[in-house]
């Protein structure tokens, strides 16, 4: 059985005075324990709700989720707010994607570290303390014991992130779900840190839910992606699978607007066209549809279905009528 | 730390110095002088030019300033020629500064333990019931003139209804011991549970008008300031913790929502003697505001002086220890001061 699976999974935002905003709209994935599943997709499309979904931390006026998140066999959407908040923090932990601002700026980092230690495991501050440190340590934060005093603002961006993961990860959850983690900080520290998390996940078994937009990641790091269009999973491949042959055109679209250092000089990046706001919704057919180099008639008629890949061989799910020729993609793949 | 306060001490002792300055020559460019209000209209000359003299109003004003400096380094501040004429101003200062700051402590705490609750909840509870009527009761409380509330809660608890004494301090029949002129405090001090008690019953009224516009003021702010941080990603952060509901308000919410609510408390603190000489006035309260309006009528250059000068240096105190708070609230302002 599946450490998380969603199924089906919907929110809904109905303010008062405006339409309703499907954000999430039939979402389903499973991750396997010790497994790195990525969501990947431009903003908006709807990844990081299904994580705050999973882990219960939408406002609870004005949405409305349905469908269902099991964890280990429990039904996290279900569960009472008290229930939920025994669970986070000790089996499933989050890393967010502003190091910053997701730290108390008036706390010291000691005891947003050991807070969650008292809280989960019966710790006394002592305790929590030196446990703390080691925690520090193991994320690689240098002089941990000075660090346990100080405060946000004293430590550097990748510092913070090191202290936010030590965070996550203190009661050994079983699933973390990391929001773009790596999104605010430098190039050269996104490396250190998502080499960090690799190292992590795999040392303490954790599985772990990976939210991007940047392929790299993903392909650094997940055994399996789920690529995300407008509140749905329009693509899910593993990670070798979905590089070498993208099927859906938006998938092969991200790949290729990705700009090479090995294209020739003054070649065009190519961009996927157009915006967002061009969807059409996914009850009257494709969402991508308008974007879509692609598009049939059909698309615009008819909602495709999460179906088994007709073409290529493998597990992998695939939401399109008319998707990529393997060659093409595959033709793409010698060009580079 | 140490020696940033140090250094604002030494502006608190600027301030004073300016400030004397101007007050001097600005009282003694009013109209009218203490001895026409001794005297009246039909003083005769050389009665004037006496008391003129004996008060030594005869001499250039920079030596008079001189003279009020030197004296007042060693202690001794004048004597009153209108407030309690004959009195050393230090004197009267003794009797009244307590009282003032007795009333101000009161409104100050009614302010704070209603406003930041109640600021609070409104916060949490935005658009409901409570958050409306709370708005537009602050909305009120700042824009009603404190005389009026003052003249208006008189009338109604103490007059008509008789839950309160009218005016004054203490009841003349009560036989109170005085160690430091806080006369609640004195009370407490000497286990004079009825003076204590009698004292804190003639405090309530001035101190609820007196602390309305502080109240909608903290109110507000901690309306405000809790509705901004609630959305912060560190409360976000909490919460995926699982941290209880009373351990996120207490640490992650409350603790950043009140670094405004600080700062407020402090300038209001300050303002509030503009509100307490009119509260005074109507509850007849014998505390520096009635001194000072006092003064002012019968030009009591000395009692004037010392007052307004302590008001200035109690404003900037207050503002140098909010200073000081935030500094300990706030870890980001303790290492920019470099001062660890």
């Amino acid at each position: 059985m599946a450490l998380l699976e969603v199924r089906d999974l919907s929110v809904v935002f109905q303010r008062r005075g405006e339409r309703p905003f499907t954000a999430v709209d039939g979402v389903s994935f499973d991750v396997e324990p010790g497994q790195t599943v990525g969501l990947v997709g431009e903003s908006g499309c709807g990844k990081s709700v299904t994580s705050l979904a999973i882990m219960g931390l939408l406002a609870k006026r004005g949405v409305k989720i349905s469908g269902s998140a099991k964890f280990d066999g429990t039904e996290l959407l279900s569960l009472s707010d008290r229930q939920m908040r025994d669970r986070r923090g000790r089996d499933l932990g989050m890393v967010f994607q502003d190091p910053l601002s997701s730290l108390n700026p008036v706390v010291s980092i000691g005891l947003q570290v050991t807070e969650v230690l008292e809280r989960h495991r019966d710790m006394s501050r002592k305790q929590a303390s030196v446990e703390a440190a080691e925690l520090l340590e193991k994320v690689g934060i240098p002089d941990p014991k000075r660090r346990l005093s100080e405060y946000p603002h004293q430590l550097s961006g990748g510092m913070r992130q090191r202290a936010l993961i030590a965070i996550a990860l203190a009661c050994r959850p079983r699933l973390l779900i990391a929001d773009e983690p790596t999104t605010a900080l430098d190039v050269t520290i996104q490396a250190q840190i998502l080499a960090l998390l690799a190292d992590l996940v795999r040392d303490t078994e954790t599985a772990l839910i990976m939210i991007t937009h940047d392929l790299g990641v993903v392909a650094g790091l997940c055994d399996e992606v789920n690529v995300l269009y407008a509140g749905r999973v329009v693509e899910r491949a593993g990670r070798h699978d979905l590089f070498r042959v993208p099927r859906h055109p938006y998938t092969h679209g991200l790949l290729a607007s990705i700009p090479r250092l090995d294209a020739p000089r003054g070649e065009r990046l190519s961009p996927i066209k157009g915006s967002v706001s061009d969807n059409i919704p996914w009850t009257t057919g494709c969402a991508f549809a308008p974007r879509c180099p692609n598009a049939l008639d059909t698309c615009v008629q008819v909602t495709p279905a999460m179906e088994p890949d007709p073409v290529v061989a493998g597990p992998r799910l695939l939401r399109c009528h008319n998707p990529v020729e393997p060659a093409t993609a595959a033709e793409q793949e010698i060009m580079s | 730390m140490l020696r940033y306060t140090i250094r604002r001490l030494l502006q608190l002792l600027i301030v004073v110095g300016v400030l004397s300055l101007l007050l001097f020559a600005w009282l003694r460019s009013l109209p009218g002088g203490p001895v026409s209000a001794l005297l009246g209209e039909r003083a005769t000359t050389e009665s004037r030019a006496r008391l003129t003299e004996e008060l030594g109003l005869d001499q250039p004003i920079f030596v008079q300033y001189f003279k009020f400096v030197g004296r007042a380094l060693s202690g001794d501040f004048g004597v009153s020629t209108g407030v309690q004429p004959g009195d050393s101003a230090t004197e009267i200062f003794l009797q009244r500064f307590p009282a003032t700051l007795e009333l101000s402590f009161l409104a100050i705490v009614i302010a704070v333990a209603v406003g930041i609750p109640l600021g609070y909840l409104a916060a949490r509870r935005r658009g409901g019931w409570l958050d409306n009527l709370s708005v537009v009761s602050s909305l009120i409380g700042v824009a009603v003139p404190v005389f009026f509330l003052a003249f208006l809660l008189k009338q109604v608890f103490a007059v008509d209804l008789g839950w309160f004494p009218t005016a004054g301090r203490q009841e003349g029949g009560i036989d109170a011991t005085r160690v430091t002129g806080f006369f609640v405090l004195d009370g407490i001090l000497t286990q004079e549970w009825d003076a204590a008690w009698d004292a804190l019953v003639h405090l309530i009224l001035p101190a609820v008008a007196l602390s309305s516009i502080p109240f909608s003021v903290v109110f507000r702010i901690t309306r405000a300031s809790v509705l901004d941080v609630v959305d912060e990603d560190y409360v976000r952060t909490a919460e995926s913790k699982g941290l209880t509901t009373p351990v996120i308000r207490r640490r992650h919410v409350l603790r950043n929502a009140m670094l405004p609510v600080v700062t407020t408390i402090g300038l209001q603190t300050g303002a509030l003697l503009a509100g307490a000489v009119l509260t005074e006035k109507v509850f007849a309260f014998p505390g520096i505001g009635q001194a000072l309006a006092l003064g002012f009528e019968r030009r009591d250059y000395p009692v004037l002086l010392l007052l307004i000068l302590c008001a200035a240096g109690v404003f900037v105190l207050i503002n140098l220890l909010v200073d000081l708070s935030y500094a300990l609230i706030d870890p980001r302002i303790r290492t920019r001061g470099g001062g660890r």
